[in-house]
């Protein structure tokens, strides 16, 4: 019988049962979609967390309060309170050679109200150099002062989106919002900076760092400090420099552990990239259960569907078809259905990861979308070849059964 | 019947035994059987006799442990699957109790199987497979599926299939069990007009009446042939 009509029976086959062949289907597209869309969002989710990192710029030299050893995360990131780091440390920071800027930082998130309208947002205490250290530019009006700093003014500057929520199109200079039952004066707002990993720095308001701690937190310490180097080859000179200073000032002898951590935007992102290494390895393995939970899934469907038909097999056989043209259709059938089954579920895992992706992204984050190859190619070949060998297979046993057997089969 | 011309089909002896687990049953001990080309023949026992294991043995359904099988001449002993295949296919027509017609299928389609399997041109599939429905009355079913049919026209399609590759032989396998008594009538009408056609009917069964329109019965009583 030639291939043509093998095809042909084959198609007929599967379309005998709409339904068997629509859940085989189903069972494969949710497979290699869901491996595809696991894999997707991870790297996703990786490109989330490196972005925030490099956003940040390659020159800045980032100091967070306790020790650490080298090339491990701070305990700061932890969400671990620590005091030791103050305000005069990173000013202290500015007389070092190639250093351009400093910034301290607090944060909080509050509500911030303008007449009857209010949000919430991310309250950053910054110094008077912040904008030169993340390269910020103020689109109207202007950034504080070392003055407004020193006498704890009560003076904003907002993001670019904040702007526009509380203020929309009219000038937002002048104007007066509450934070906390305290009257800050609007002096301006920033360029539209774009979302960076998981925050959103457009969403944002910025005060003076004294003012945020004493007035906004009560606090004394900074929870972190950003250096800026006026060129990245000076960045290793100015960050061991750095950590003289700091010692100096801290009063630790030698051979006594750092109370803080200074790290380069590069060290950092290696640490980051570390962590984001062991996530990828998390989903590597819940992709791999995923896998083999929807390849024993595919196994048992093509096999209690081939097994199922066993009598049409031997019926098949009474009639005169011979083994190769048994075997040809349920190929056929099974290579059509676990082919159809993966390519739909490759679109589809794409189009939810991208769906995903611009989901998130339309929210302000720098979410990546990420198609991996390679997780297509093993999803689809591992469930495609499972998907065809068990359907091979027992259409293979049945058809070497004597016809008779295989007619009576129950 | 001239009994001096080739038979179309002879066997010697055939012996069969069935294990079930541990239980070894012997189905067939030592039958012989003879048919002629034309014959209409009934095949009846009592339940466990062996006839219907006779009858797969003839049709190849199913294969003997020991004994001879002449069909057409040619000892079919040593005939591997595909030869096999391609007897069922062009020599043997079948019609079982079950009628075991693809579900889901139009009465066409079913028809037409052992035509595909047997190579005919798509076009002529169609022709031949219409008239062997219009032959047992279905002229009307042709695209009915199969389980939207009755059970005498089930079994009547089934019919049509084993007789639509013009075989030398139409088995049938207590072909009236799952009918009613009117069905039963009608079936048999069909089979007579077969073998007044020229088919060739061995028929498995243990009802006196479908006996009755045979030429010869062959009685199997525990795995052995008594010529009647």
């Amino acid at each position: 019988m030639n291939i043509f009509l093998t095809i042909k029976l084959a198609i007929r086959g599967l379309l005998v049962n709409k339904m068997r062949a629509a859940l085989t289907l189903l069972g494969i597209i949710i497979g290699v979609s869901g491996i595809i869309i696991i894999v997707s969002v991870g790297g996703g989710a990786q490109s989330l967390i490196l972005n925030q990192v490099k956003s940040v710029g390659t020159n800045l030299i980032a100091i967070l309060p306790g020790g650490g050893d080298e090339g491990e995360p701070p305990a700061a990131m932890f969400g671990i309170v620590v005091t030791t780091l103050k305000s005069e440390d990173i000013l202290a920071l500015k007389d070092i050679p190639h250093v351009q800027a400093v910034s301290g930082y607090n944060n909080t998130v509050d509500k911030i109200l303008y007449e009857n309208r209010k949000t919430e947002t991310t309250i950053n205490g910054v110094f008077s150099e912040y904008p030169v250290v993340e390269d910020v530019i103020i689109e109207n009006g202007r950034f504080f002062n070392n003055s407004e700093e020193a006498s704890l003014a009560k003076v904003v500057v907002l993001g670019h989106e904040i702007k526009k929520t509380l203020f929309g199109e009219t000038n937002p200079i002048g104007e007066k919002v509450k934070i906390k039952n305290h009257s800050f004066n609007v002096i301006g707002y920033f360029n539209e900076r774009g979302a960076t990993g998981f925050s959103n720095s457009d969403n944002e308001i910025y005060i003076p760092n004294n003012t945020m701690r004493k007035l906004i937190l009560g606090v004394n310490h900074i929870a972190m400090g950003r250096v800026k180097i006026d060129e990245a080859e000076n960045v290793a000179q100015a960050l061991e420099s750095i950590k003289i200073t700091l010692r100096a000032r801290h009063g630790i002898g030698p051979g006594e552990d750092n109370d803080f951590t200074a790290q380069s935007q590069a060290q950092g992102l290696e640490i980051i990239t570390n962590i984001t290494g062991s996530i990828t390895l998390f989903l590597t393995a819940i992709a791999a259960i995923a896998l083999i939970v929807g390849g024993i899934g595919i196994m048992n469907v093509m096999y209690i569907s081939v097994t199922e038909r066993t009598r049409e097999i031997g019926l098949r056989k009474a009639l005169g078809a011979q083994r190769k043209d048994i075997l040809n259709q349920f190929l056929i059938e099974a290579v059509a259905i676990t082919g159809l089954g993966g390519l739909i579920g490759i679109l589809i895992g794409i189009v939810i990861s991208l769906l995903v992706a611009l989901v998130i992204q339309s929210l302000g984050y720098s979410w990546d979308f990420i198609v991996n190859l390679q997780a297509i190619v093993v999803a689809a070949g591992v469930i495609g070849a499972i998907g065809i060998i068990f359907g091979y297979y027992p259409a293979k046993a049945a058809s070497q059964k004597r016809a008779i057997e295989a007619l009576r089969y129950e | 019947m001239n009994k001096k011309k080739e038979p179309l089909l002879y066997a010697q002896g055939l012996k069969k035994t069935y294990t079930t687990g541990t239980v070894k049953t012997e189905v067939l001990k030592g039958a012989d059987v003879e048919i002629h080309a034309g014959e209409f023949v009934t095949i009846m026992g009592h339940s466990g006799s062996g006839k219907s294991t006779l009858m797969h043995i003839l049709g190849f359904l199913d294969a003997p442990d020991e004994g001879k099988y002449v069909f057409e001449g040619k000892d079919t002993s040593k005939f591997d699957d595909d030869q096999l295949a391609e007897i069922r296919n062009k020599k043997i027509g079948f019609v079982f109790q079950s009628f075991n017609l693809l579900p889901r299928t139009s009465a066409l389609d079913n028809v037409r199987l052992p035509m595909i399997y047997a190579g005919v041109p798509e076009k002529e599939q169609i022709i031949k497979a219409t008239k062997a429905l219009e032959s047992v009355g279905l002229g009307h079913r042709l695209n009915n599926l199969s389980n939207e049919l009755s059970g005498g026209e089930q079994q009547r399609v089934a019919v049509a299939r084993a007789l639509v590759n013009n075989p030398s032989l139409i088995l049938a396998d207590e072909p009236t069990g799952n009918l009613d008594s009117a069905s039963t009538k009608e079936m048999m009408k069909v089979f007579d007009e077969l073998n007044k056609k020229g088919h060739t009917l061995v028929i498995v069964t243990h009802e006196d009446n479908v006996a009755s329109h045979a030429h010869r019965t062959i009685e199997i009583h525990d795995g052995v042939c008594k010529r009647s």
